[in-house]
Formats: C-alpha cells, sequence, structure tokens
C-alpha cells in the first residue's frame, strides 16, 4: 500500500502538516474559516515531535497488523478494502481509548469532541495526503511500500 | 611592413572601409580544367550571364588561373587608383620592397554602362633580397602578403586586388558579363576560372569591394552572410590579419590562407574547421577520426564560419567549392571529362555544358574538391610556351 | 548606552494582516531572528520588526499570507547627499564601532552594463535558426589550447601529432563560482556538486577544503587553493576535476576570506584541516606570491603535483589594470583565467570594501579578451566572466564579449531559495544556505535545491539556445568574442571603445 514515509533529516518543524491536515479535516476546507470556528474541536492526524533541532511528523503507521482493530470494542476501528488505510468510524467510537493505549507508536490521540479518537485516515478524499503536499522540504513522502 | 591588429574600423576614404558589414546575396561559378588545359573566360562569362536575377548590378568580377605564364614567377599585383598621387604612393611602397619586372595599365574596353572606374595598373614583381635578408624569418608569401595589407590599410586611395602568381582578379561594380567585357576576360586563356555576380543590400559602389577577394593565389567567391563573421575576424587579428573590407569574402580568404598555407592544415581538415560536424556525430565516429575532429574544433572554434554561405574558392593547383554544415545556401557541381563545374544554380552549369556526366548537389560542410593532376601545371605553362 | 534604541530605527516593518493571520505559528518557528513572538496568555502573534531583514521566510511560508515586509515607512528628512544608508551607518559605527560588514555582492545603484547592451537577430539577408528543429551546440570545452594543430605525412597520408592539454568539457557554458564549504552549508555544498553532475558542468569548493563525503562528485568539482590554504594536500589536488588558485575576489579584492570560529564545527574543521571553534583567516595576498614570477611558481608547483593531467585556473578580481595582469597570469601558465567583476558575492565583506573597491566585469572582460588577442595568446588560456551574471542573456552577453563560459554564485543561490538579505555573515540564514546551525541548515533539502540548480541551468540553456538561433549561430563558438552581436544602448563614446562595440543603429 502507499504509505507516508518520513525524512526526520529534512523536517524543519515548521508544522505546516499539522495546519493543512487541520483544515482538510474541517467542514468548510477553508483555512481561515476552519481555524477560526473549528480550530478547538479538530485534532490533526499528525504531530510533530519535536527535541533541539531534530523533529519529525508522526502520523498513524497503518500497521500491517494493526493493533487498535484488535483491541477495538466497537468495531470502529477498521481497515478499508480499498486503500488498505486504518479508519476510525467516528459514529461507532465510544472513546474507551483502548486504540490509544495500544498504538505502538502512539499516533492516535483523543478528539475534543464527542471524545472520539483522531488519526490520519490518509486524506480519503485527496489525492495525496494534503500533509505531504504541503510540506515545503519534502520531509513527508507519499510513496509505496516497494519502494522502500 | 606593420601588421597592425584589427581593431575598430579605421577611418578611410573612398566610401569603403567606413561602411557597417557587408551582406548580401550573390551568385557564384567556378570551371576548372584539371589536366591543366587552358580555356577561354568567354565560358564562364556566359555561365555568370545566366545567373543574371541573383546580381543586381552592383558588383562582378573573375579570377583566372594561369594567365601570366610569361611571368610564372613573379607576384601579379593588380592595383587600382583613386587618383594619380595614391598611385605615386603606392608605388613608392611597391619600389621601396619589390624589384618591379614589369608594369602597365590592366587592359580595358570602354563600356559606357562601366561608369566611376578607378585607375587600373597591373605589376609583375618580385621581393627584393635585401628584403628577404632583412625579414629572413619571413617567407616571401608572407612579406608579400604584408605588403598588400600595408598598401590596403595605409594609402586611402590605393587598393591592391590581386597578388598571386601567374594568376589574376578583374572586379568592379557592375553586371559580371558587363565587368567581364569591360576587362576583356574572354582573351585570356586559364585553367580555372571563378566568378561572381554581386547582390548587396547597401549601395556600396566601390571596385574593391566587388569580388572574388584575392591574398596571394588565393581568391574567394562568395554567397551568403557569415554570422560569425565577428569573431572570425578576431580570431584572424591574434594570427596579425588586418581585415579591412568589412566583407565576409576577406575572412574566408585569410581563413584559408591561415589554414592552408601557415598552419600546413590537409585540405579536408582546413574544411573540417571551418564547417565542423556537430558533436552529436562525432560522438559516434571511429576513435581517431572522433579525435581529430574534437581536436579540430576545440583548436579551431574561431575559424568557424557560422550562418549561410557556399563559397568557391581557388588556388593555383586547384579549386573548392563548399556549404555551410547546415547548407542554407545552393550550390550544385557536374564533372564533364577533366572539367570540373560549381555553380549557384544548375541552369549555369548546362547552359555552358548542356549533357554533364554527372551532376549533384554540395553537401552541407562537405567540400568540392577539384586538384590540378600531377605535372598538369607545367603542361598548362607549356601549352603557352609551345 | 541604549543610544541604538532610539537613533535607528527598524529598516522593515512587518505588517500581519489581523483579517488572515490564524495564529498558526509557522512564523514564529521559522524566524532565526526571534522577529515573532507568540503570546500564549492573549493566543496572540506580535511581530518585532527591529530584528527583521526581510528574507521573506516567514511570508513565504505564511499558509495564509498574512504577513507582508515593507521598508520601515519612517524616511529620513530628503537629502541626495545624506541617505539614508549613509545615516544608517554612521549611527551604526557611532553606537558599535568597528568595521561595516555585509553579505552578497555590490546592491548600489551603480549602472549595469549588461543591459545596456543589446543582442542582434537575423532577418531575410540570413536565416534564424529554430533550436526546437535543429541542433544547436553549447558544448565548451576549457583550458589551454595550442595556435594550431599539427599533421605528420606518412606516406602522403596526413596524421595528427597534437595532443591536446587537459580540457573541461561543459554542457552548458555556465559553472558554478567558488562558494566554501564553511561559507554555506553543507546541504548547499552537495546540491551545487550534484547539480554540476548532473547538467555536465562544474561546482567549485572555495578555500574550504573538499568534504570527504563529497569526493564522489569530484570529477565535477574544481578545488581552489587559496592564500590560506585550507583543506589543501596532495590528494585534494589530485581529487579535483582542476584546480584553482584564488588570488582575488570580486566582492573583496585584496582581502582574504574569514570563516568566524564560531562557523568551525567538527565536520568543518575536519575539512579546512583547522583546530574546531578557530578562526579561518585567510591572508590577504598569498605570502609565497609577491610577483607575477611567484605565480609562476605555485602553478607550476601545483602542475607538478597533478602531474600535468588537470587543468590549473586562476581566478583574479577585476581591478584597474586588470588587462595587464591578466596577461601576466596567462603567461605565467595558467590554463584558464577567472575574472570576477565588482558586483561579485561574497558571504562576508566590509562594506565599504564591496561598494568601492573594482571595476564592472563587462569592462574587465571586454579588456581582457582584446589584450589577449592583441598579445596573440587569447588561445593559452580561456576566460571566465564571473560577478554579478543574473540571467541567459547576461551569459550570452559575456560570450559575445570574449568569455568561454561563466560562474554564477549569486543565481545559483536564489535558485535555492536565498532571498537576498545580505545577512549572511550573521550566520543565520534562515534559507539553510549561509549557516552551519542544524535548525537551520536542515531547510535546505539538497535534492529540492539540485532539482532547483538543474532546472534553472536547463532553462537558461534553452534560453542561450534560442538568442543563438535567433542570431542565426549553431555552434556557441560562433558566438564568443563574436561582438558584432552586440550594440551599445546609451554608452559614451569611450564606453564603446573599451567594450568594443557599435552603438545600436551603426
Amino acid at each position: 500500500m502507499k504509505r507516508i514515509k518520513i525524512n526526520e533529516q529534512h523536517c524543519i518543524g515548521c508544522r505546516l502538516c499539522e495546519i493543512h491536515c487541520l483544515v482538510q479535516h474541517s467542514k468548510s476546507k477553508k483555512i481561515i474559516k476552519a481555524f477560526r470556528e473549528e480550530r478547538e474541536s479538530i485534532v490533526p492526524g499528525i504531530h510533530v515531535e519535536e527535541s533541539g533541532y531534530v523533529s519529525f511528523a508522526l502520523q498513524c503507521r497503518h500497521c500491517e497488523d494493526a493493533p487498535c482493530i484488535e483491541a477495538c470494542m466497537t468495531g470502529a476501528m477498521y481497515r478499508d478494502p480499498e486503500t488498505e488505510a486504518v479508519i476510525c468510524d467516528q459514529d461507532r467510537c465510544v472513546g474507551c481509548w483502548m486504540c490509544v493505549m495500544v498504538c505502538p507508536v502512539a499516533a492516535i490521540r483523543r478528539g475534543p469532541e464527542d471524545q472520539v479518537a483522531s488519526k490520519c485516515d490518509l486524506c480519503m478524499e485527496a489525492e495525496i495526503p494534503v500533509c505531504v503536499v504541503n510540506c515545503p522540504n519534502e520531509a513527508l513522502v507519499y510513496e509505496d511500500d516497494a519502494v522502500r | 611592413m606593420n601588421t597592425p591588429s584589427c581593431g575598430g574600423p579605421p577611418g578611410k576614404s573612398m566610401n569603403r572601409r567606413d561602411r557597417g558589414k557587408d551582406i548580401g546575396g550573390c551568385a557564384i561559378s567556378g570551371i576548372m580544367a584539371e589536366n591543366g588545359e587552358l580555356f577561354s573566360g568567354e565560358l564562364v562569362m556566359r555561365s555568370i550571364a545566366n545567373m543574371r536575377e541573383r546580381a543586381n548590378g552592383l558588383g562582378g568580377g573573375y579570377a583566372a588561373y594561369g594567365i601570366y605564364p610569361q611571368h610564372k614567377d613573379h607576384y601579379a599585383l593588380h592595383v587600382m587608383y583613386e587618383s594619380g598621387q595614391d598611385q605615386q604612393t603606392t608605388e613608392q611602397i611597391i619600389q621601396q620592397n619589390c624589384l618591379i619586372h614589369e608594369a602597365e595599365p590592366i587592359p580595358t574596353h570602354p563600356l559606357h554602362v562601366i561608369k566611376q572606374r578607378p585607375l587600373l595598373h597591373r605589376y609583375f614583381v618580385t621581393v627584393k633580397p635585401e628584403q628577404l635578408e632583412r625579414y629572413y624569418d619571413l617567407s616571401e608569401d608572407d612579406i608579400m602578403a604584408n605588403i598588400v595589407m600595408t598598401i590596403n590599410t595605409d594609402v586611402s586611395g590605393g587598393f591592391v586586388f590581386s597578388s598571386g602568381k601567374n594568376m589574376g582578379i578583374f572586379k568592379g561594380v557592375g553586371y559580371p558579363e558587363d565587368i567581364g567585357q569591360f576587362f576583356r576576360v574572354d582573351e585570356y586563356d586559364a585553367y580555372i576560372w571563378i566568378a561572381h555576380g554581386r547582390y548587396p543590400t547597401n549601395t556600396t559602389g566601390w571596385w574593391g569591394g566587388a569580388h572574388p577577394f584575392g591574398l596571394l593565389e588565393w581568391s574567394v567567391v562568395h554567397n551568403g552572410e557569415i554570422s560569425s563573421y565577428g569573431i572570425n575576424r578576431r580570431y584572424l587579428a591574434n594570427f596579425g590579419y588586418y581585415c579591412t573590407l568589412q566583407t565576409d569574402t576577406e575572412v574566408i580568404a585569410y581563413i584559408f590562407d591561415l589554414l592552408l598555407r601557415k598552419h600546413d592544415l590537409p585540405l579536408e581538415v582546413a574544411c573540417m574547421a571551418m564547417a565542423p560536424p556537430f558533436w552529436a556525430e562525432i560522438e559516434r565516429m571511429a576513435p581517431e577520426q572522433r579525435e581529430l575532429a574534437r581536436t579540430i574544433r576545440t583548436v579551431y572554434g574561431g575559424a568557424l564560419l557560422n550562418g549561410p554561405f557556399s563559397v568557391v574558392v581557388g588556388h593555383s593547383t586547384g579549386m573548392i567549392g563548399f556549404n555551410d554544415r547546415i547548407k542554407l545556401r545552393p550550390m550544385v557541381a557536374a564533372r564533364h571529362e577533366d572539367r570540373l563545374y560549381i555553380a549557384s544554380e544548375e541552369a549555369a552549369i548546362t547552359e555552358i555544358c548542356p549533357k554533364p556526366d554527372v551532376t549533384w548537389h554540395a553537401q552541407g560542410g562537405v567540400p568540392i574538391v577539384g586538384k590540378l593532376k600531377n605535372g598538369a601545371e607545367d603542361s598548362a605553362v607549356a601549352q603557352v610556351a609551345g | 548606552m541604549q543610544l541604538r534604541k532610539w537613533l535607528v530605527e527598524p529598516e522593515f516593518r512587518i505588517e500581519r494582516d489581523p483579517e488572515k493571520c490564524i495564529q498558526c505559528g509557522v512564523c514564529v518557528r521559522q524566524c532565526a531572528n526571534d522577529v515573532h513572538e507568540y503570546d500564549e496568555e492573549e493566543e496572540v502573534v506580535y511581530s518585532d520588526s527591529t530584528n527583521c531583514v526581510s528574507c521573506h521566510r516567514c511570508a513565504t511560508l505564511c499558509p495564509t499570507d498574512a504577513i507582508s515586509i515593507r521598508p520601515f515607512p519612517l524616511e529620513f528628512r530628503p537629502n541626495a547627499v545624506w541617505t539614508a544608508s549613509t545615516l544608517r551607518n554612521l549611527y551604526k559605527q557611532a553606537d558599535i564601532g568597528g568595521v561595516l560588514l555585509t553579505g552578497m555582492g555590490n546592491d548600489q545603484d551603480q549602472p549595469m552594463y549588461w543591459d545596456r547592451m543589446l543582442l542582434n537577430a537575423s532577418q531575410v539577408t540570413n536565416p534564424s535558426i529554430d533550436p526546437l528543429r535543429e541542433p544547436m551546440e553549447l558544448l565548451t570545452y576549457i583550458g589551454r589550447k595550442p595556435d594550431s594543430v599539427q599533421f605528420e605525412r606518412i606516406a602522403g597520408q596526413p596524421r595528427m601529432t597534437t595532443q591536446l592539454e587537459p580540457q573541461l568539457q561543459l554542457q552548458v557554458p555556465v559553472m558554478f563560482a567558488a562558494m566554501s564549504y564553511g561559507s554555506i552549508s553543507y546541504n548547499a555544498s552537495v546540491a551545487l556538486a550534484q547539480a554540476a553532475q548532473q547538467v555536465g558542468t562544474f561546482a567549485n569548493t572555495g578555500e574550504g577544503g573538499l568534504h570527504k563525503d563529497l569526493r564522489e562528485y569530484a570529477d565535477h568539482m574544481i578545488v581552489q587553493v587559496a592564500s590560506g590554504r585550507f583543506g589543501v594536500d596532495s590528494d585534494y589536488l589530485n581529487t579535483g576535476a582542476a584546480v584553482e588558485i584564488k588570488i582575488g575576489q570580486g566582492a573583496k579584492p585584496g582581502i582574504g576570506g574569514h570563516l568566524p570560529g564560531e562557523k568551525v564545527d567538527a565536520a568543518i574543521s575536519a575539512t579546512r584541516m583547522i583546530p574546531e571553534g578557530t578562526d579561518a583567516l585567510s591572508p590577504a595576498p598569498h605570502h609565497d606570491i609577491y610577483s607575477i614570477e611567484d605565480l609562476r611558481q605555485l602553478i607550476y608547483a601545483i602542475k607538478e603535483a597533478v602531474c600535468y593531467s588537470k587543468p590549473i585556473l586562476v581566478k583574479i578580481a577585476a581591478v584597474h589594470n586588470v588587462s595587464a595582469i591578466a596577461s601576466g597570469c596567462v603567461r605565467a601558465g595558467a590554463d584558464v583565467l577567472v575574472i570576477d567583476g565588482y558586483r561579485g558575492g561574497t558571504g562576508a565583506a566590509p562594506t565599504m570594501v564591496r561598494n568601492n573597491v573594482g571595476i564592472p566585469i563587462e569592462f574587465a572582460l571586454a579588456a581582457v579578451d582584446s589584450r589577449l588577442r592583441e598579445e596573440g595568446i587569447r588561445h593559452q588560456a580561456s576566460l571566465i566572466a564571473s560577478g554579478g551574471i543574473r540571467c541567459s542573456a547576461d551569459v550570452a552577453k559575456a560570450i559575445a564579449l570574449g568569455a568561454d563560459a561563466v560562474n554564477i554564485g549569486t543565481a545559483a543561490l536564489v535558485a535555492m531559495g536565498c532571498h537576498l538579505c545580505q545577512k549572511c555573515y550573521t550566520g543565520k540564514c534562515n534559507w539553510g544556505i549561509a549557516t552551519q546551525d542544524p535548525y537551520l541548515t536542515k531547510r535546505l533539502n539538497p535534492n529540492i535545491a539540485t532539482r532547483r540548480l538543474v532546472s534553472l541551468l536547463e532553462s537558461w540553456a534553452l534560453e542561450i539556445k534560442e538568442l543563438m538561433g535567433g542570431m542565426g549561430i549553431n555552434a556557441v563558438e560562433s558566438l564568443r568574442g563574436n561582438r558584432e552581436h552586440l550594440r551599445g544602448l546609451g554608452l559614451t563614446n569611450r564606453e564603446l571603445q573599451i567594450l568594443g562595440i557599435k552603438a545600436a543603429g551603426e
């Protein structure tokens, strides 16, 4: 499957990935409106980890053997048959946070509203995930597993 | 005897060197008997007259090889003068440096369409022994070339337009067939005849600006405009050639002289320097040929003639026709028995040789070479003597 | 004394559009000069323009284009003599003392002679050539050429006996100017080397030595020997494609390079072969070259060291009697002469030197080319014009004036992202180019920079081909030194004479 590859040596910690992730997952998809109206209600599915000058943008790895799917008691966490991405069905999520507990890379976060889990969905509506498109230094690359 | 380098255009009168670069189109024709047989200029006059519409009456001329067998070891200087004063000044320079074996006006035939002609004289000379001694590091040819350049740059109203041995250039302002009649070229016999009809876009009415252009044994007629003129001229300056005429033809003649006489390059190599193959072609060549082509292009970049041209060059033992490397000007060649014909148009050849053995179009950058057969030159001389 | 605060106004003013700013903080994280600050209490980004250098890093990355940077609107009282920059310099010097420093090339409003020369095109009497349909050749060989090619005749068959001295083959007649590792970041050095290799031209180490990881690009690197001899050993000389002796540099003729100790980290210390943290101060002259015969000795010492297998370049700044100096360098054995005009860039130079010393490359190039031709030695060395080449038309004009090729420094840096804030000497380059701070150097992804450099050179090549085709020329050697294709615009007779060109209309 196609995944987002992280080149941490090129990550400059600007956090434009987080910003554009938030916009992409807003209702309006307009950056100024999204920040004005939905900033508090959306948690981006990508998060920049930083220590000194080392930084990288972490998001769900869409593991082949995904513990979050195993751990989900409502079946909200499932694998999309088409893209093979691990997706959280927000309608079924009850906010038990088992997925947050078992995620080996800490890529799932608590959503502020409705208490549902927030995670990367590989921007199902966009051809290329917006974090990749908007990374100014190509620290995020969207490519096939085979390439690795 | 100075050979000043190419500077800006020298301030000269006679409406010639202070003009911009001479550009235009033209007709050219060349005939060579490779067996050295001498034939009348009447033939080449008919050939060039057949391309009258390629000229506009502002220049015509001829070069003929083998016409002065009685003076075959003397430089034949054809000189034009604006005035008697210029003649005096020029003859002083000639006398200082040369032994004059014979001097006379160039025979002409009055023709009402030929106007404003200069004084025309010819001198058969050799370089004085004491000058040869003084310039022991130069050959007689080098000294002669320097004398010609000195006259052409220092005497405002004097111009040497032919300086080879056993050859002569006849040229002026007018249609080539009229110029031919004026100079009575049908009365000369030669083994190479080269003719030119000129179509300049500017209206310089100066006799010296007509073609062929000559230096020593070289004569050049040319059709086209060389876009590399600026660097060719400066490249030649590096070797002491002083370009004064703002014409491509002059530059081509000097490059031939430099590459063949001074640098002693094989003819094919000299042509390669002037119209080299593309780098992509060079890459595909066999190793030895590739090395040669690469070296020639690298060293002789300044001699590359870029832009459209077709040119016929005469020298004492042959005639060369060749085109720019992407063939932007017409050139047709034909052979019939011992004769080689080169012309801008096929009609100019069939006019005088209705059924040639073979006719072909020159390829870009590939020279057409006519060479005197062994001993032919001697026999040419013998014919006249006998 | 807090004089500075109230004597010198900021140079720029940052205008933040409150309608657009989303307080995302990208600008805060991008500014190495700490201009932007996020106030957590008020949840607002504030900007303090005092330290802004107008490098546009924040504005470029701002996702909503909320930031504009303008010259500070408070103007000094108009005075044609005591201009704003003069006053600023006086205030600054009175306050902190010392030599005024600056980066990049001369930014003064002196005439640009490239813009006063126009190129030719064919009409009627000869055809222009279409580079999209017909071959158009830019291939250039740099190095010493013989005046003629010799043949021997064996049984009437000619055989070439001449063997060319070592040459550098350029696919495009544009090389990257000397920029040392140290003055620029490792990533910038990698990008220049990679781009040179991909395009088929050369990058130049400058005086900073050759990082061991860059040796894989060495066949497309010219290694420099400057007065400080940093990073020079036999291995270094033999690794590069050619060796350049740097006598001077256009931005600061007569002054040696100066890399402050703060920039000399472990990798730079290893590459330059100096202790970590020490200043790398190149002497003003080479202390073994006090005259022309000494240069000859160094040229031949290096030729011996590399077994005559590589061309030796000599780089000089364009100064008043440049043509005589150039002639001397060629006669001393230089195979390639690089002339750096007074607009050449630098990582750091005294402002007064940068703005007031040297002459324009246009005049220097024309004078040197003419002089070498007059002396009949032009073929003995190739000529590289450097210092202020901004676009492909400048390249074409430089070649028509007589250059074999040109060097570009500033244009290459701009292609990588440089916005000419002229603060290279501070080491706080927000674009990750002229800095060694790992937080900042990361900002230049060498792969992106390489791609952009390649793109620049390839597009220039296309444009040069278009210009040549228009002139009816299909090989660059027919443009080289072909001043017939240049005409001057608004130049005095004397200027035309020095440039060796006619006026427009002549």
